[in-house]
């Protein structure tokens, strides 16, 4: 891994003290990005969980939008975690700022108000198998509902009572998207995996 | 592994999302939707802002679940409520009422004068208010999951919540430069648990994220409370009680975001419309102090 990696985490509101610290502990230069310029250098950016309007209005009054799509389209690789996830989104069946990046549909608070979010243990594709698998944070969560052709599912739920086998962890290309907070926990797993995807994207 | 809910985690990790943003106090759906257009992270919904509190008088309870309900209908966004401090009733009932966060209030008359409600019962997590550490991690061992400094609610006089958000973050700073063999007598003078006192001082920082509320009107006032070190803010009277909440509601949440940048600050502070009108802390008399409810 390359130390001298400059990685943003879009900080305009939310949980991005997490995601700095744990890039820190990979070894990598964690920047806090809050304005179109702070995106210079970067070879890749996080997009916290937070409130997804909030994250969106802010980005729209200091025209983050368009500069955010550009970047992506240089293929550098983006992750957004719950709220970062739907900002990355085309679709969440209401009016809200997006970017419309990922070929996702999401569910805002697909599991209810707080006294329903959850923890619980996952596999995930190509970051944690059955025996090692990833404890995962659900806060207030969105589900993804339906994935485009090119995108590839990383997780699922499994199937119990009233929660169907919703998928929540997705990848297409270099854009990533959970709709749990590897960053509220202490396995680096998932910070790891999307550090892989800009070393490809330096290849 | 099973599916855990009401963890301690789940309950602190939702503050954790919350943070360097604005939780503002509305009173009616319509209200909500202004907050939440104008990027809000959090709604409190209550019957009146602290301001008609103060200006009404008489007894201040737990707000009618039927227009709790229509605020959290309108909204996508966490939706808080207060519950009278000790009075673990009103708690339940917010609960069963699906709110996401629950304040235990020195706005709202206290229902005890003793004990505050025992917040580990709850799967529905607890904000509760401090004016020091001691009071900050007395609460935490109650098992609050986020506190807010006090400040002094419905004055629109920042002077208390930095005073206290001063006290806080002072009082850590003072615990980590303190030699480990004084920190037993240091947890018996503040009155806190010697383990929080402990983890707070490994942490450099409260265990749970702590905003300021309790007389920001300004979008300065927000930045100010943000460059001392707190992690969001709470506004109550200081939106609906000026003359452009839209336009004011905004300009606090942009002034909170880019809380370093003046220009910035300076650029949303521009003809933001009448200020609520204030009342300075100093001029209260002892009963009148919300801050002092609570210990």
């Amino acid at each position: 891994m390359n130390p001298q990696i400059n990685i943003g985490v879009l900080a305009l509101q939310g949980a991005f003290r997490e995601h700095i610290k744990a890039l820190q502990a990979l070894g990598v230069n964690a920047l806090e990005v809050r304005l179109p310029h702070q995106l210079h250098g970067l070879a890749g950016i996080i997009i916290p969980g937070g409130e997804s309007t909030t994250i969106g209005k802010l980005a729209v009054q200091y025209e983050l939008i368009e500069p955010l799509r550009a970047f992506s389209a240089q293929g550098k690789p983006v992750w957004g975690t719950c709220a970062g996830a739907i900002f990355l989104s085309k679709e969440v069946g209401r009016n809200q700022p997006l970017l419309h990046l990922m070929d996702i549909t999401v569910q805002r608070n697909a599991f209810g108000s707080q006294i329903d979010s959850f923890e619980t243990d996952l596999a995930i594709q190509g970051v944690a198998d059955a025996e090692h698998p990833f404890h995962c944070i659900f806060i207030r969560a969105p589900l993804i509902e339906k994935v485009g052709a090119q995108v590839r599912v990383l997780a699922r739920l499994p199937q119990d009572g009233n929660t169907t086998n919703g998928i929540v962890a997705a990848q297409q290309g270099h854009l990533l998207a959970t709709s749990f907070h590897p960053e509220l926990t202490n396995d680096l797993r998932f910070h790891q995996y999307f550090l892989s995807l800009t070393e490809r994207n330096h290849e | 592994m099973e599916k855990q809910i009401g963890t301690v985690k789940l309950k602190r990790g939702l503050a954790e999302m919350l943070k360097g943003g604005v939780i503002m106090d509305v009173v009616t759906p319509e209200q909500a939707k202004i907050a939440e257009e104008a990027g809000a992270c959090a709604v409190m919904a209550l019957e009146r802002v602290p301001a008609d509190i103060r200006a009404d008088g008489g007894v201040a309870r737990m707000s009618d679940p039927e227009m709790i309900i229509g605020i959290k209908k309108a909204v996508s966004i966490p939706v808080m409520a207060k519950c009278r401090i000790g009075h673990f009733v009103e708690a339940q009932v917010l609960e069963s009422l699906g709110i996401d966060y629950i304040d235990e209030s020195e706005v709202l008359t206290p229902a005890d004068e003793q004990f505050h409600v025992n917040k580990h019962d709850f799967k529905v997590p607890f904000v509760c208010g401090c004016r020091n550490l001691g009071e900050a991690l007395r609460r935490i061992a109650e098992g609050a999951a986020m506190m807010r400094t006090k400040g002094e609610a419905g004055t629109g006089d920042v002077v208390e919540a930095v005073r206290h958000a001063r006290s806080v973050l002072g009082e850590i700073r003072r615990l980590q430069t303190m030699p480990a063999e004084e920190l037993v007598s240091f947890a018996r003078d503040i009155g806190a648990p010697y383990e929080l006192v402990k983890e707070t001082r490994e942490l450099g920082r409260l265990p749970v994220v702590n905003f300021a509320a309790g007389g920001i009107a300004t979008p300065a006032d927000a930045a100010l409370m943000m460059q001392l070190g707190v992690d969001g803010v709470f506004v109550g009277s200081g939106i609906f009680k000026s003359g452009d909440p839209a336009k004011r509601a905004r300009a606090i949440v942009m002034a909170t975001t880019h809380y370093n940048d003046p220009k910035i600050i300076a650029e949303v502070s521009r003809n933001l419309g009448e200020p609520m009108v204030g009342r300075t802390a100093s001029s209260l008399a002892e009963g009148e102090k919300l801050a002092k409810r609570g210990w």
